[in-house]
């Protein structure tokens, strides 16, 4: 069930959402649509979910134009941010309900239900109200109601944005199985590009209502489209015209040819890896990035002068 | 201050004990009482339906003149209610202009001295009530709920039908309510259009007024029961309230 | 088309029942614009509205402060009983007008309670006082009503800072509550001195109706009804004096609203 945008457009009033975006979604994959606030990411996933319509261009679904149809037919499958859950009903009415409308027999409905709350492994807690259960749980509530009438695509607007970091690392995981798992097209719509990275085959970048770029994480990573790609996907250091990941910022105790001269501020301790923020005497700062090992090994501590050169870089043309 | 009177003069109606019950069950007070009730029930309930109609449309709807419209409707709780009478007796009283005069067609809209002038001006005063109570709880509504039922399938009626009308409910009930102690209370707006007219046009309240004079006692033997269908509201919004945030305290 | 259902019911509903009943006797009160004028300005015309003003100008102030105090007790105080509280602000809104007007009389009439009162020169009954307290009655919830609802969303943090910043009581109440809650009492003034003005049941019954001494404008309405002897203007004069009263109350409704949501 493959989702096909041809050149979606929408303004809100002055405000270009989205500017002539097109985006090709197989059948089977997990696509993520990375952008910061503005980029028009969740507008694209709010079009193809019918819920907003687009000022011009088409959307189809299994190869089926739906631009005209309301979301109700479209046979979509949604999850919101803030979960929308039907606060008057409980988990188990919450996940029946599009089976309950469709006025499938009870049994089956039953039956469908259990099977869900063991997939999103919330059984036990059918009879609950929504309010008595955790962010994550509800979220998993949403995700196991939009589910349960087999969507042909399922969309997910920033699902795990209202959750705190923990819950949101396990939710990654867990949405990865379970697409493994399922196989349902999804889009999914995030600013958090570490979340993009890990959960999705594919990442579409987005800024200002356009699609920067269309690529693997890695690909993303190593051969970004342009500066904002490359600062989007990972911090990132401007070296004149050259652009230079931290890790690629070698650091020795004597200068070397091309070393420029930089002074430690900071040693910041991530676990495995230690950041080092630097400033040159021109002012300006850099971030080099190494393991504790490396960083021990040559005594590396505040106020020292160390000289940098970078051992890979990227440039864009103009 | 207050506290005294309400204290008191309940207690003090009950001085009449013995005849209290004679009162009550005469003829012409129980007829009254019926009359009230069902009228006020009646009034109460078409302005629950309408009035949800028109919170909706208010909180979700957008023209011109809105928030015009939505200042009007606050006209019954600022009107004296007595003008509320005269101002529908001018449209729907004995000279009223709507009338139909031709072929074979007889029509007046001229409703004093009967029952739908009762209606009418119930109507009138109880306008406000579930328009008031309906439209903060529509307005707080997440949306995305009904976003949400249209993803999973449900069209526009489904979703009124499951998900919103649960969430209002309570809302709807408790304007509802007070709507109907308002109009059991009634007395300005029905006095001047209805003519009072026993066993037809009377309500309990003019029943009382009547009495205050004359036969204090009976009038109080009355009162006594429209107190108690006070009573018995604030209890039922009271429960009501607490019905409402079920959901948030379970 | 569906669109246009509803907005149509609630036009056409609040034509039938509010609008076009009030343009109709706007209509029929300038048909006849002599009788309507001589009837407002007659002496006891005059003297009636002159009550009722002077009772909603006691009666207004009043239960603003009884209404903020009560407020205040309902949502901040630790007094047991709190519920009876409230439930005994909101019971005038449930009450119908006459109860309260006969259980006036059962306490000042001549089998009354009071009934002592006349014997040492206090006329409540058939006077000015049974009119005040009557009104007060009728008027108590509505200040109340407005502001708990506001001091409970605000919360007592700004009043605790004020504390820790070394603010009496006294102080505490007039710098920080107060401001704190001032649309919310203004918006309940409002309604209460409509609801003032507006009076009819109880006060026709405690009032004895007497032109010229203890008749209210509303009970002057109803008078002129009476002895209308089919013209109407004169009734529908004095009535479109009080419409235009609640409709600059209404107004001012329109606009202190917003102001008293932002809070």
């Amino acid at each position: 069930m493959s989702i096909s945008v041809q050149n979606i457009s929408k303004q809100f009033g002055d405000f270009v959402a989205l500017d002539d975006v097109s985006l090709e979604v197989p059948t089977g994959s997990l696509v993520a649509l990375l952008g910061p606030s503005g980029s028009g990411k969740s507008t694209l996933l709010r079009i193809i979910a019918g819920l907003e319509q687009g000022d011009t261009g088409t959307i189809s679904i299994a190869d089926e134009d739906v631009t005209a149809t309301a979301p109700q037919k479209r046979g979509i499958g949604f999850v919101f941010q803030h979960y929308a859950a039907f606060k008057h009903m409980t988990v188990h009415d919450n996940i029946a309900f599009g089976l309950t409308i469709r006025r499938r027999p009870r049994a089956e409905i039953r039956e469908r239900v259990a099977q869900l709350l063991e997939l999103v492994q919330l059984e036990g807690l059918a009879k609950r109200y929504p309010s008595q259960l955790s962010g994550g749980q509800r979220q998993r509530m949403g995700l196991a109601r939009a589910l349960a009438v087999d969507p042909k695509v399922l969309l997910l607007d920033e699902p795990f944005g209202a959750l705190d970091a923990r819950v949101r690392k396990e939710l990654r995981v867990w949405l990865r199985r379970l697409h493994d798992e399922t196989h349902t097209t999804t889009v999914i719509v995030t600013h958090d590009q570490e979340e993009a990275m890990e959960v999705a085959e594919t990442v579409a970048v987005m800024n200002h209502g356009r699609i920067e770029q269309v690529a693997d994480p890695i690909e993303l990573y190593e051969r970004p489209a342009n500066e904002f790609v490359m600062g989007f996907v990972g911090a990132v250091n401007r070296l004149g015209d050259a652009f230079v990941r931290p890790h690629d910022l070698e650091v020795t105790l004597e200068p070397n040819g091309s070393t420029k001269e930089a002074m430690i501020v900071r040693l910041v301790n991530l676990g495995f890896d230690v950041r080092l923020e630097l400033v040159r005497d021109d002012g300006e700062q850099l971030a080099a990035q190494m393991t504790r090992e490396q960083a021990e090994s040559l005594e590396l501590g505040p106020g020292q002068i160390v000289y940098v050169r970078p051992t890979r870089q990227t440039t864009f043309a103009p | 201050m207050a506290l005294p009177i309400a204290a008191l003069a309940w207690r003090s109606t009950q001085k009449g004990g013995a005849n209290f019950w004679d009162v009550i069950s005469s003829p012409e007070a129980v007829a009254a009482l019926k009359l009230t009730l069902a009228m006020a029930a009646l009034a109460a309930l078409t302005n629950a339906v309408l009035g949800t109609v028109t919170a909706w449309v208010l909180v979700r709807d957008d023209f011109r003149g809105k928030s015009i419209l939505n200042a009007v409707i606050d006209l019954p709780f600022a009107l004296p209610t007595i003008v509320a009478g005269l101002v529908l007796l001018a449209l729907y009283g004995i000279k009223t202009p709507l009338k139909v005069d031709a072929g074979g067609v007889h029509f007046k809209a001229d409703i004093t001295f009967t029952r739908w002038a009762i209606f009418m001006a119930l109507l009138f005063v109880t306008l406000p009530f579930v328009i008031r109570t309906v439209q903060p709880v529509l307005h707080e509504l997440d949306r995305e709920m009904e976003e949400a039922a249209a993803s999973l399938g449900a069209g526009s009626f489904t979703t009124f039908r499951r998900i919103v009308l649960p969430n209002i409910l309570p809302g709807i009930l408790s304007g509802l309510t007070m709507a109907f102690a308002r109009a059991c209370g009634e007395v300005g707006s029905v006095v001047l259009i209805t003519g009072n007219l026993p066993f037809k046009t009377e309500v309990a309240s003019v029943f009382v007024l009547q009495r205050s004079a004359s036969d204090p006692i009976g009038a109080a033997a009355v009162s006594v029961v429209l107190l108690t269908i006070s009573f018995a509201v604030l209890l039922v919004i009271g429960g009501l309230r607490r019905w409402a945030t079920r959901h948030e305290r379970a | 088309m569906r669109k246009y259902l509803p907005r149509g019911i609630v036009f056409l509903y609040l034509l039938v029942i509010l609008l076009g009943p009030l343009v109709m006797m706007i209509y029929r009160t300038f048909e006849d614009l002599g009788a309507a004028w001589g009837a407002i300005t007659e002496h006891n015309t005059l003297l009636a509205f002159k009550l009722t003003l002077i009772v909603a100008a006691i009666s207004v102030p009043v239960n603003t402060v009884f209404g903020i105090v009560f407020a205040l007790l309902i949502v901040r105080g630790n007094v047991p009983g709190k519920g009876l509280l409230n439930a005994f602000v909101d019971l005038p809104l449930a009450l119908s007008p006459v109860v309260v007007g006969l259980s006036i009389v059962m306490l000042y009439g001549t089998d009354g309670w009071f009934h002592w009162l006349p014997d040492h020169g206090v006329q409540v009954l058939f006077s000015w006082p049974a009119i005040v307290i009557a009104t007060l009655f009728v008027s108590l919830p509505f200040v109340a009503r407005e502001v708990v609802p506001t001091l409970r969303e605000i919360g007592d943090e700004q009043e605790q800072a004020a504390h820790t910043l070394g603010a009496s009581g006294w102080q505490t109440f007039w710098r920080v509550t107060l401001p704190s809650i001032r649309w919310a009492v203004i918006y309940g003034v409002v309604l209460t001195t409509a609801r003032c003005l507006g009076e009819f049941g109880a006060v026709a019954i405690v009032s004895g109706n007497i032109d010229g001494k203890t008749q209210t404008a509303t009970l002057r309405v109803e008078d002129a009804y009476q002895f209308a002897y089919g013209n109407y203007a004169p009734a529908y004069g004095i009535s479109l004096v009080l419409a235009v009263m609640a409709i600059i109350v209404l107004f001012t409704m329109m606009l202190v609203k917003p102001r008293e949501e932002a809070t």
